[in-house]
């Protein structure tokens, strides 16, 4: 019983956390109908600057400046590598972005030397908690709560601001938005900075739990991020919430089923075999729209 | 209130529209009528700032606007009902004409009103997806919407396009009561009967020439316009 609520436990955190990345990808497809392979990566360098800014000063001022400066730098990629590309096929603005994701990795193996960083213990996030018998992470508790919040928080503001709004008609159709005075440029910018923004609230709970950040590490939550958000029908927010605590648990449960099996090593293989049946069966995802066409 | 000057745009080398003076003025219903690629639509998606023009100049007023970006262009007081309607599917009639409104950080319930008054229709369907309505209805919506704007100078495209011919009617004496209103309005339709019919001016663009012009009554009666027009 106590193993189960800890496999369930972790397995809601770690779905958590690819949610917040998975939104990322999943508000970027949805306007831009491109696949942000650099988001990954984003959020590695959210890790890295936590690292490096903690090491200089209070982790309360180190923090929320981690998360303003990832959203700085996703707002600086959007406009250096992805507007000028606006009117460009598909392809070339894929292309870009996965030159970017590149770009990340190499800046941060030169400023790292390729060695794996410690990142810092967070107070409390890091402390221990007993539920049910079982020693977990206050960082692994409060995750799902967190998530929660900012999806409902999120939702809000897609559906009840202008800003929100302005998102919505972006989406749909960039000239009519235009002609209702809808500066699409600043449209895109703030969906990049609202995906950076929960990517790197994403990295300090991820990083919490898994100490060390490499210049590459960003790649694997990354992909499951995104295939948790093809999975919930990308495009869809609840559905990349959704995606992403479904691969999150179902992840942790092959991971920790007995030994004597020997079959957790397939877990990864396994999150992608779940994405080809569930695209067999729903090519659009849970959730996803009828009409979307794919890069 | 709209003069146009030696306006020139550009696709990818072709030249879509080659040199074009007009001018629409204050109060005025304003039509250009022509055949499938003359460079009407070209012609309204310039002014709107969605196409860079080549050449020439745009006036509002006094005021030179060309290659102004979209949003400033609605800033002025000019609105595109776009070709097609293109309502904004899965937001809801309500949210399709305050998004209309989208520049405007005033009070919009007189505005509502105004657009409610004219489209009854629109405000029983207030709360449903804008998708769910019928191609008129969507016509409607589309007009509402770029009324939002509180323009002074709202442009047309094809608003007769794919609808039966009693909306049309409709739809028409809408835009005739919007004139009354003191929107002046420039029209363009491949129903040339029905935009002859409504307009105090018009001019007939002929792969991105005009090459006439008059009062809607005179070029009815034209021979020329009669025969490739009127059939």
């Amino acid at each position: 019983m106590e193993y189960i609520i800890s496999v369930l436990l972790s397995g809601v955190s770690v779905g958590g956390q690819y949610a917040l990345i998975a939104i990322g990808y999943t508000m970027v497809y949805g306007i831009l109908r491109l696949i942000n392979f650099a988001h990954g990566d984003v959020f590695m360098v959210a890790g890295l600057m936590g690292i490096y800014l903690s090491a200089s000063m209070p982790l309360y001022v180190a923090l929320p400046l981690v998360i303003v400066l990832t959203a700085v730098l996703a707002f600086c990629i959007e406009r250096v590598a992805y507007k000028p590309l606006r009117s460009a096929p598909r392809m070339s603005v894929m292309i870009s972005a996965i030159g970017v994701s590149y770009l990340l990795q190499n800046t941060a193996t030169y400023i790292t030397g390729a060695q794996p960083m410690t990142y810092p213990t967070i107070p409390f996030l890091s402390d221990t908690v007993v539920i049910a018998g079982t020693p977990t992470k206050w960082a692994v508790l409060l995750t799902p709560v967190l998530v929660l919040a900012l999806v409902i928080g999120l939702t809000q503001l897609i559906n009840h601001t202008k800003v929100g709004m302005a998102m919505r008609a972006v989406s749909k159709d960039f000239e009519t938005a235009q002609l209702m005075g809808i500066k699409i440029n600043n449209t895109i910018s703030a969906t990049f900075v609202i995906g950076s923004l929960l990517a790197a609230v994403g990295s300090v709970l991820y990083f919490t739990n898994y100490t060390a950040v490499t210049p590459t590490i960003g790649a694997l939550p990354g992909l499951k991020a995104f295939v948790a958000a093809v999975f919930g029908g990308i495009g869809s927010i609840p559905g990349a919430v959704i995606g992403a605590f479904i691969i999150g648990i179902c992840e942790t449960i092959i991971k920790g089923l007995p030994a004597a099996w020997d079959v957790s090593v397939f877990s990864d293989a396994f999150t992608f075999a779940l994405l080809i049946i569930v695209l067999v069966f729903k090519p659009t995802g849970l959730f996803g729209e009828k009409a979307t066409d794919k890069v | 209130m709209l003069r146009i000057d030696n306006l020139k745009v550009s696709y990818g080398g072709i030249e879509a529209v080659k040199g074009i003076d007009f001018v629409v003025p204050e109060g005025e219903i304003v039509t250009l009528i022509g055949a499938n690629g003359a460079g009407k639509s070209t012609t309204l998606r310039a002014i709107a700032g969605l196409v860079k023009p080549a050449a020439g100049r745009i006036h509002l007023q006094a005021e030179d606007i060309t290659g102004l970006t979209p949003d400033r262009i609605v800033s002025k007081g000019i609105t595109l009902v776009p070709e097609g309607r293109r309502v904004f599917p899965d937001l809801t009639v309500l949210e399709n004409l305050k998004i209309g409104a989208y520049l405007r950080t005033d009070n919009l319930e007189d505005d509502l009103k105004w657009v409610y008054d004219l489209f009854p229709r629109l405000k029983e369907r207030s709360w449903q997806a804008a998708g769910t309505l019928s191609g008129g209805e969507q016509q409607m919506l589309a007009v509402g919407r770029a009324l939002m704007s509180r323009p002074k100078l709202m442009m047309m495209d094809e608003p007769s396009l794919g609808l039966a011919p009693l909306v049309v009617r409709g739809i028409f004496d809408i835009i005739k009561e919007i004139n009354r209103q003191g929107v002046t309005i420039l029209l363009i339709e491949q129903n040339a009967n029905m935009a002859l019919h409504t307009a105090n001016t018009a001019y007939v663009l002929e792969t991105g020439r005009l090459t006439l012009s008059g009062t809607g009554d005179e070029l009815l009666h034209n021979e020329a316009v009669k025969k490739a027009y009127l059939g």
